[in-house]
This record gives C-alpha cells, sequence and structure tokens, in this order.
C-alpha cells in the first residue's frame, strides 16, 4: 500500500458536526501534519487545524489520530494509518471544539493555575543564589517530569477527566508535583491543599494512559502518585487541611 | 461523537478492579447476612448451607472468589505503583494477576467438590 | 476523592490485603471435603482470635467498599454531593452492624 490515495476523514463543526471525506496522494515521509496540510491547501481552505514548529517541539499540532491522541508533525502516516489505507482525525477528546481540529484549551490552562502549577517565590528574595544539586532525590524526581510543554495530549488520553469534568488532570498535577519537588518555592502548603481536593490527585485510577501517550516520555501517573504519598504522609502526621 | 483514546492495558486493569469491586460490594450483605442465620442456631446456617450445594451457586461462589482474588491482586498493584513507585511492565504484571486469579478459582474448585 | 478518604481507603485496603490472604486460605482450606454448620462453628464459637480478626476485617471493609462505591458513582453516574455521602455514610454503618453481626453470631453460636 505504498502507492495509492489515502482515505481521510476529517471532524467538521464544533460539539456538533460530521465526518467529512478526502481522498489524499500518498507520499514518501508523509506525516499527518503533511495530509492536514495538504487537505487544507489544495482541497478545503475552510479547515481549521493548529500547528507551529511542525518539527516535533512546540505540541500545537496534537489531534487525535485514529483513536489515539498524538502529535501529527510526529506521525508518519506509514505508521498511524489503519490497514486499510485510512486515517480518522478528531480534534482532542475532553477539550471544548472551537471548529473543526481546533480545541479550547481555556480549562487546561486553569487546572494548571488551580493546581498551583505555578512558582511561588518567598516574601523576600534570597540572599544568595539556591544551590539545588542535580543528583538530589528531589531535584531528579523534578527533571524527570519537568519537560512537560502543555500539548494536552494526556489531558485528551485521560478517561478519568473525561468522567470527571472538575478533575485536574495529568498535566496541571504533574506539574505541580514538579513544583512541589523545588525546593527554592515557598507555596508548598498552599499547593498540596489545592491538589487535595475531591478532584485532585486522589481521583488518578492508574489506567496509565496518559503515561502511555506522552510524546516527551513524561509518566505523569507516578507524578501524581508522588503527590498522593505526599497527601497520603501529610494527612498521617499532622491530620487533614 | 469522541471515541475513546486507544484502551491501554492499565484502563483493563482499573476495569477489572472496579467491577470485581461493585461485585463484592454487592455479595457482602448477603454473605453478612448468611453467616447471621447462625444466630438462629447451627441448623438455621446449615440450611442455608444447603443450597450452596446447587451446581449453579457452587459456580456463583467460584467467581465469588475469583473476584475476590481479582480485586485484591490488581489493588495490590495500586499500592505498589502509589507507595512503592514501581515502574511496571504493565501487560506482564496482569499476567500475572489473571494467573494467580485462575489459581484460586481453580483451588476453590478443587476442593469445593 | 479527598485526601482524607484516600488515606482511609488506602490504609484499610493494606489491612485487607492482610485479612483477605488470611481469609482466602482459611476458605480454600475449610472448605475441602464440604462445607456445614457444625464445622464453621467448631472453628469460630468461642474463639477470640477469630473473633477479633473479623472485627478487624468487618472494619475495615466498612470503610474500604463504601469509599469504593463512592469514586464509581460520581464517575459513572451524575450523582454527587452531600446527599451521595450521607447514603454511603449509611452503607458504611449498615455493613458494619451486619458485619459485627455476623462475627457475633459464630462466636456465640
Amino acid at each position: 500500500m505504498t502507492d495509492g490515495a489515502l482515505k481521510v476523514e476529517v471532524w467538521r463543526g464544533a460539539e456538533r458536526g460530521a465526518f467529512q471525506s478526502f481522498s489524499v496522494p500518498r507520499r514518501q515521509n508523509q506525516t499527518v501534519l503533511d495530509v492536514v496540510t495538504e487537505i487544507q491547501r489544495e482541497q478545503d481552505p475552510t479547515l481549521s487545524y493548529r500547528f507551529a514548529c511542525r518539527v516535533g517541539m512546540c505540541g500545537s499540532c496534537a489531534m487525535v489520530v485514529n483513536g489515539r491522541p498524538r502529535w501529527t508533525c510526529r506521525t508518519r502516516v506509514s505508521e498511524a494509518a489503519s490497514a486499510e489505507g485510512a486515517l480518522r482525525l478528531e480534534p482532542l477528546r475532553n477539550f471544548a471544539v472551537v471548529k473543526d481540529l481546533v480545541v479550547d484549551m481555556a480549562q487546561f490552562f486553569d487546572k494548571w493555575r488551580d493546581a498551583h502549577g505555578y512558582f511561588a517565590p518567598a516574601a523576600r528574595p534570597p540572599a544568595d543564589f539556591a544551590v539545588v544539586p542535580p543528583a538530589t532525590p528531589a531535584r531528579q524526581a523534578a527533571d524527570a517530569a519537568i519537560e512537560c510543554i502543555g500539548c494536552g495530549v494526556c489531558y485528551s488520553a485521560c478517561d478519568v477527566v473525561a468522567w470527571d469534568k472538575d478533575y485536574l488532570g495529568p498535566a496541571a498535577l504533574n506539574r505541580a508535583w514538579t513544583l512541589v519537588n523545588d525546593v527554592r518555592d515557598a507555596g508548598q502548603a498552599a499547593r498540596l491543599a489545592a491538589v487535595a481536593g475531591d478532584d485532585g490527585c486522589q481521583c488518578c485510577h492508574t489506567h496509565m494512559s496518559c503515561t502511555s501517550f506522552c510524546p516527551k516520555a513524561i509518566a505523569p501517573t507516578y507524578s501524581i502518585a508522588g503527590l498522593k504519598r505526599s497527601l497520603f504522609w501529610q494527612a498521617l502526621k499532622g491530620g487533614t487541611r | 461523537m469522541m471515541r475513546a483514546s486507544h484502551k491501554q492495558p492499565g484502563y483493563v486493569a482499573a476495569l477489572l478492579h472496579r467491577l470485581s469491586g461493585i461485585a463484592l460490594a454487592i455479595f457482602l450483605p448477603l454473605h453478612f447476612l448468611a453467616l447471621a442465620t447462625a444466630l438462629n442456631g447451627a441448623a438455621a446456617l446449615d440450611s442455608f448451607l444447603a443450597i450452596t450445594h446447587e451446581p449453579l451457586v457452587k459456580a456463583s461462589e467460584c467467581l465469588l472468589v475469583a473476584a475476590l482474588a481479582t480485586h485484591m491482586t490488581l489493588g495490590l498493584r495500586i499500592l505498589a505503583i502509589e507507595f512503592l513507585d514501581i515502574r511496571e511492565r504493565t501487560v506482564a504484571v496482569l499476567t500475572g494477576c489473571a494467573a494467580a486469579v485462575f489459581a484460586v478459582g481453580l483451588a476453590f474448585l478443587l476442593n469445593a467438590g | 476523592m479527598t485526601a482524607a478518604l484516600f488515606l482511609a481507603q488506602r490504609i484499610s485496603a493494606m489491612v485487607l490485603a492482610l485479612a483477605v490472604a488470611v481469609h482466602l486460605a482459611t476458605i480454600l482450606y475449610a472448605i475441602h471435603g464440604g462445607l456445614t454448620a457444625a464445622d464453621i462453628l467448631a472453628r469460630t464459637h468461642g474463639n477470640l482470635g477469630f473473633f477479633l480478626f473479623y472485627s478487624v476485617f468487618v472494619a475495615a471493609v466498612a470503610f474500604h467498599a463504601p469509599i469504593g462505591l463512592r469514586n464509581v458513582i460520581r464517575e459513572w453516574t451524575s450523582w454527587r454531593g452531600p446527599s451521595l455521602d450521607a447514603v454511603l455514610a449509611a452503607v458504611a454503618v449498615a455493613l458494619l452492624v451486619l458485619g459485627m453481626r455476623a462475627v457475633i453470631a459464630v462466636y456465640v453460636a
């Protein structure tokens, strides 16, 4: 099946809509982003989609390809297409759809903020630079999870987000974990409280879809487990909240 | 409209864990009630136990024992991931769990005679 | 699930891991050759060890099951909030009562 056309079904519309079929010639080393771009430039200029760097650095092109959330610029058609040479493209799951393949990322980043996924400086600037040896366990834990660029693939893959719209989600919690392990941060108590609620880290049921699909090989499942442990010991020692 | 993400082994594990838990939660009050018939004397408990000789009841018991073993082994997996930070090869772990459940179910059937 | 519920859930899980292992082993041993009330009661009657063990077992279950059901109901149905929590608290009490009733029944019978 190296020659012949690719049958591409693309979601058109918003929450309600339908799949529209296109036929795109197969080319060597074609990526799914190449396919979407060709459709939009050559066949239907009204198709909306996102991309930016097209080299696997920014995460803007994330969408669901044949049921799997991934970056289209880093997905080869030869690997993703079905046996019959078909592609089905949908916007990321668990996000409000703006149009076609474009989703509204607002809630995703709101949850990032709600989980205290931001650095909280001390009241006064420190007297000197913080000394943070890279080999310390805390820094290693933070470094293992720090490369997240907020692409939303994990959030799309997460079943608990699908079941509980208020669940903070893997990305926000993963970022919170990196900050829990940041010795310079002064907002730890508030951060742990933020991820301890009924929609917090405890909701993770270890499906590990996030870890499985993360294009940067981050394991949010284990970051979330770290948060669970932190809260567990805190509750055991000092009572909750 | 939106199809779910391609199902991962962890999803299967969580689903089995959840369904076995629900089954046990439903069964448990019945179990307590059955045992409490002993309050009316051994004969009362015996007459209840008599129905457990029915093949259908035996089969259900076997399933319940399997549900218990399933829920426990998958629960131990969760505890290992959350508290011991075990990085697992999920499919291998699940295969091990399934083997344990099968062994328990078989042991029950062989002993229940 | 809040942090407090999580604590209760995981601790009861650890208790149950041990209790269920013992219980399964006991079942497999006890049913060999058929099970009668006399067999069960001969073991449990006046047996303080059994009584204490199963009391702990019942207490752990009374925490573990309702919290687990709470997760399932909140995620798979649209029911949540104080009414759900109240109902599940009642379930917990019911399990505790029924369970202790059974434990006492086989202790005194």
